[in-house]
């Protein structure tokens, strides 16, 4: 197993290598969490978590099931606050700024991380007023910048091809990878700065995962990347960071060659070895 | 020997040497219950039934050599005359004026009780917090309770004298019979709430969570949610709670019989005194009627009617829920 995952890592390095160059500087820090834990009523789901994610990249969240990281996920844009009883201590920060802080709008935040979720939720509208949904509820009005969001959230969700002909069809009667991209489409056309996946890709068939593997890759040139995934080959395609949770602790979080080919930590070895979960 | 012993004692209990079926108490009392069972099932089938046989010899083919309601009356002057005074020396048989007080009052029901009854429904399900849906619930459904004739005097004796004609005569200047249309409509609409409100939470809360988070995600407010996204994946289910609410709303009877009157004007002022297709029947089965005459028998007329317009309700809500389900896992 390790050495496939080297191998994987391996022919993924160039690419790596050559982002790595173009951009000198190293990234700055989008999204941070200082000491974190969560609580689903009595529940700690997650345990002081402090962590920097950079802009502009890929961080991909592992870990066995019910190990906190779409729970963590939730957190950077306060998707959780909709759940009773709910609560966390500690801090995230996007950009500097707390969004936990008491004067934060969060339909001003969620429109700045969108959000696409394991199972694809198209609304029971057209292709179109899916995509303009979320522009529409920002106030926009005018049908030709509607148009024009469509069309080119379409075009960056690689869609736009296969549905240019039938925008007024329902999105329901897309297949399923057809739907999980009008969801990355839909996400995109509010122009977020960070784009939160959980499991994006679970419900795909292969095809569809490559697809929306591209996508991702694609995508981070202008967009801060999470991505939580139970699939470790998917991880090690297509992000450049990677973190490890564990019973609601983060065990590990380094450049995603590292992680999987010389983890510092044991459990992460053994997580990735496949000797549990 | 003691094995062969322990292997023949078990067999002294299943004395059937055979699988063939055989007499047995408990076999007769299972096809006693499955045919009182379906004696049930029946009940409501054959009452149906009955029910259309009576109105369809009373008013279409009558058994010789009785004559039948439209054989007395054409179907033309039936729904073409606009007189109705089947009690008058001069008889006129238009049902438009009865069905006109009909769909007037179901209309002022409808513009009143489907927004509210939606409203609540909204409010149940996506605004009211645990608590605050455990107490306002059950008080929606002691309304659903309250027998028709209450709502029937609180129409007469509260809603026109207290409510319409302080606005609408003594402020607008309207003229408000003390029996009148607006107030048995208005009253009508409030016992459709419940129902309204009851079918359409059902169908709101059967919205997935998912698409709620989706539209949360994309910055929409509470309010975006609801009225956007979760209303509209609804709206098979309520269009169906609104279609049943009309019809239920259609066939009221107490309520119009004691606040709108029984002067079949056609009219669509809502402050004047009107009659209804169902304060007709009440009327004329009350008993001073002679069976026989062709009076008795335009009750059927109208009854049938009356049920046409229901069934034709009841089968377009069947049509919406199946035509426009969203289908969620």
């Amino acid at each position: 197993m390790l050495t496939t995952f080297s191998e994987l890592v391996e022919q993924k390095q160039p690419e790596t290598a050559t982002n790595r160059e173009t951009s000198a500087k190293p990234p700055a820090t989008k999204i941070e969490t200082k000491d974190l834990s969560f609580f689903y009523g009595a529940n700690q789901a997650l345990f002081d978590v402090t962590m920097a994610i950079p802009e502009k990249s890929v961080t991909a969240f592992i870990g066995p099931s019910g190990c906190g990281k779409s729970t963590f996920l939730r957190t950077i844009n306060r998707m959780n606050d909709i759940i009773d009883g709910a609560h966390l201590t500690g801090q995230v920060l996007i950009a500097k700024e707390d969004i936990y802080a008491a004067n934060v709008d969060v339909v001003e935040l969620r429109k700045r991380v969108g959000m696409v979720f394991q199972k694809s939720t198209p609304f029971p509208k057209s292709i179109f007023d899916n995509i303009a949904y979320g522009p529409k509820i920002a106030g926009m009005r005018k049908k030709s910048m509607l148009a024009e969001i469509v069309e080119r959230s379409l075009k960056r969700a690689a869609l736009w091809d296969e549905v240019k002909d039938r925008l007024q069809d329902s999105a329901l009667a897309l297949s399923g990878g057809q739907q999980q991209r009008l969801c990355i489409a839909r996400a995109l056309a509010t122009d977020p700065e960070i784009l939160l996946m959980d499991e994006p890709a679970s419900a795909l068939d292969p095809v569809s995962t490559a697809r929306i593997e591209d996508l991702v890759f694609e995508l981070k040139q202008e967009y801060t990347i999470v991505i939580v995934t139970h699939n470790m080959q998917q991880a090690a395609r297509i992000s450049d960071r990677s973190a490890f949770f564990l019973q609601g602790r983060l065990i590990e979080v380094g450049p995603t060659k590292q992680i999987f080919t010389n983890p510092n930590e044991k459990q992460t070895e053994d997580y990735i070895t496949g000797r549990f979960g | 020997m003691s094995t062969s012993e322990a292997i023949v004692k078990p067999s002294a209990v299943a004395t059937s040497p055979t699988f063939a079926r055989r007499f047995s108490i408990s076999r007769a009392k299972e096809q006693l219950i499955r045919l009182s069972l379906l004696c049930c099932a029946l009940i409501s089938i054959l009452t149906t039934v009955g029910i259309i046989f009576v109105l369809i010899t009373e008013s279409i083919f009558a058994i010789p050599p009785a004559k039948a309601f439209f054989q007395e009356v054409s179907v033309r002057e039936f729904f073409t005359e606009t007189r109705w005074t089947p009690q008058f020396a001069e008889q006129h048989f238009g049902v438009l004026p009865l069905l006109t007080a009909t769909f007037l009052i179901t209309g002022i029901a409808a513009l009143f009780g489907l927004p509210i009854g939606l409203a609540s429904a909204v409010y149940l399900s996506e605004y009211a917090s645990p608590r605050v849906r455990g107490f306002i619930k059950p008080i929606l459904e002691v309304l659903a309770g309250i027998p028709t004739v209450v709502y029937g005097y609180f129409a007469l004796v509260f809603v026109t004298p207290w409510l319409l004609r302080p606005i609408f005569r003594d402020f607008l200047g309207f003229d408000v019979s003390i029996f009148n249309a607006a107030s048995a409509g208005i009253v009508v609409g409030i016992m459709i709430i419940p129902m309204v409100s009851s079918l359409s939470e059902d169908a709101l809360r059967a919205v997935p969570r998912g698409l709620r988070e989706a539209g949360y995600a994309l910055g929409s407010t509470k309010l975006d949610v609801s009225t956007k996204v979760v209303v509209p994946a609804a709206f098979s289910g309520i269009i169906a709670s609104y279609l049943l609410a009309i019809s239920r709303a259609i066939g009221e009877t107490m309520i119009v019989v004691i606040a709108a009157g029984q002067s079949p004007n056609l009219t669509l002022n809502p402050f004047r005194s009107v009659e209804t297709m169902t304060t007709f029947i009440v009327n004329v089965s009350l008993g001073d009627t002679p069976a026989g005459t062709t009076v008795y028998k335009s009750l059927y007329a109208v009854a049938l009617t009356l049920f046409c317009i229901t069934l034709m309700m009841n089968i377009l809500s069947q049509w919406v829920l199946s035509r426009f389900r969203e289908v969620y896992e």
